[in-house]
This record gives C-alpha cells, structure tokens and sequence, in this order.
C-alpha cells in the first residue's frame, strides 16, 4: 500500500488531483507503449549482436593466434619494424541514430584507398603475419558494425530499464496515491455536506417548534 | 574534440596487428595503466575496442561510458581466443532489458 498523500480537503485541491491522475493514465499507458516497442527492437539489436559477435570472435580470434605465431618465428623488432608505418589509414564517419528516442551511434566507415595493404617488404617477414593481418583488414567493417550494433543493444538496454522504473512508478505509486487522495477528499467533502444538511435541518426543526410555541 | 578514429587497446605488442589496417594502438600492461589509458583514451577516440583480460580487469571504468553513444568501448577476444566475456555482455543487456535471458540460455 502506497503512502498516503497529505492534501488539503478542497474542491480546488480535487480538481487538481483529478486532472493530475488523467495526466499520470494516460502517461503511464504511453511509456508502456514505448517500452513494448522498445523491447521489440532491443531483441532484433541483441540478435544481431550475437550473431556478429561469435563471427567476430572466432576470426578475430584465430588471427590473432596466427600474429602470435607469426612474432614467435620473426624477431619482435622485425615485427615491429614492419608495422609501424601503416600504408592504409581508417576514418569514421560518426552520426546519431534515433531508435525509440535514444540517440545510438551509427558508424560508417572510410577507409582510404592504398594499393597494398601490407606496409612492409615480403622479405622481411613471414607469410603468418601477412595471413593475419588480410584476415584482421577484413574483419574491420564487421567490428566496426559489431561497436555500433553493441552500443545500441548497451544503450537500449539501459533506456527499458529506466522506461521501466518510470512505468512501474506510476503504476504502483503515483496512480494508487493520487485515487486514494481523490477518495479521501470525495469522502471528507461529501462529510462536510451531510453535516451541513443535518445542521441546517436542526435549525430548521428549532426555528419551527420556537414559532409554533410563539402561536 | 574526439577524434573520428579507432583505438585498441591491449596487453604487450598483441595489438600491434592493428595497427596495420590504421587503427591506432595502444598497449597497457596493468589495470592501472590501462585505466588511465582509457581515461585519455575516452576523450579522443569514438571507438575503443579492448581486449577481454584488459576489459574485465577495468569493467567499473568501462561501464561509466555505457550510457553515452560515443565513445564505444568494446570487448574483443585476445590471442588466447574468446572467453566468453563478450556474450555474456550481450546476455546481460538482455537480462537487464527484458528481465531475464530468454534469448540465449542454452
């Protein structure tokens, strides 16, 4: 049971009351709405997600172990050597995208265009290294559409919460108070009426009997 | 002004590959370190990817960015392959989102 509201028992306060529980229906129906819709989306977003992570992972994943063999056969500063000067350079292009009222990232990516990807002479190094790096050059659009689909899901996720703290506030506390509030006062007003009315019939009966004792 | 490019961060010389395809590396050996790499690392770059041991060893500073659409800092599986750590990410948005993992517990 919610707390009891302390409200002055007037018709100016009921009014108010009765105007500010249409306001808090009709919102909470809204944020339900919005919630549902959210959730729809938010399963499509987390699908997705999943999806593009295991692919990620498993390539991601063997590259890099095909990198970690490449360092163990050359020399670390041959390595080293090699990569340091990137021939190919990764540019985003950053925007917001408006899913449900929250604002998710949407990354687009440019890359800029080079003949060779490797930024180093074949002689130098192995062939594992030059496997993992196509492997990893690949992989970009698909990390990069991993971050964007990853946060959005973060995000979403984030926002139905919070949609549902607000739901579930007005559903089992701001509602519930405010008909109790309206009730009270209904009852206190209606109260005051009938002792009125009794109040003025007493009157009444006495007026009567004094004028009948005065005949 | 954040820069419209991609940093990685992870343990040793592992991220060096990166580098390669014009990503920009950074390397941190410690939780600390690579707390306070983020730190910086946050305020220029708009996408972060980190690697899992790094990820899980600095999760409370990650988490602060969660709400934000930029920077997005994601878990990626180091040379030792994946852990796990990714997905269960994703279970967790879900867990949070719908109440419980009806997606993926399998």
């Amino acid at each position: 049971m919610a707390a009891k509201l302390k409200v002055n028992p007037t018709r100016m306060e009921l009014r108010r009351l009765k105007d500010r529980k249409k306001t808090a229906v009709r919102g909470h129906k809204l944020l339900k709405d919005k919630s549902d819709e959210m959730i729809r989306q938010f399963i499509g977003y987390a699908k997705e997600n999943m999806k593009i992570r295991l692919e990620v992972e498993k390539e991601l994943g063997e590259a890099l172990a095909n990198f970690m063999l490449a360092k163990a056969v050359s020399e670390s500063s041959a390595i080293e050597e090699a990569l340091s000067m990137p021939a190919v350079s990764m540019e985003l292009e950053l925007s917001t995208n408006n899913v449900m009222s929250v604002n998710v990232p949407k990354i687009v990516i440019k890359k800029s265009d080079s003949k060779s990807l490797y930024p180093y002479s074949f002689a130098s190094v192995t062939s594992e290294l030059d496997s993992s790096i196509a492997v990893i050059s690949g992989l970009s659009d698909k990390l990069i559409k991993l971050a964007e689909v990853e946060k959005t899901c973060n995000m979403l996720a984030y926002e139905i919460e919070k949609n549902r703290r607000r739901v579930n506030a007005l559903e089992y506390v701001m509602i519930p108070q405010t008909t109790e509030a309206i009730k009270d006062i209904t009852m206190k007003l209606d109260e005051n009426e009938r002792g009125n009315i009794v109040r003025l019939m007493k009157v009444k009966s006495i007026i009567a009997a004094r004028e009948s004792g005065a005949n | 002004m954040r820069k419209e490019k991609i940093a990685v961060l992870g343990e040793g010389d592992l991220v060096l590959v990166f580098k390669a395809i014009g990503m920009d590396v950074f390397s941190a050996n410690s939780a600390g370190e690579a707390s306070d790499q983020l730190k910086i690392l946050a305020r220029n770059y708009s996408v972060i990817f980190v690697t899992e041991e790094i990820a899980v060893s600095i999760a409370d500073h990650i988490a602060k960015f969660k709400t934000k659409a930029y920077p997005a800092i994601i878990p990626i599986p180091s040379s030792s392959g994946a852990t796990g750590i990714g997905i269960e990410g994703i279970k967790k948005d879900v867990e949070r989102a719908v109440g419980t993992d009806i997606l993926f517990n399998d």
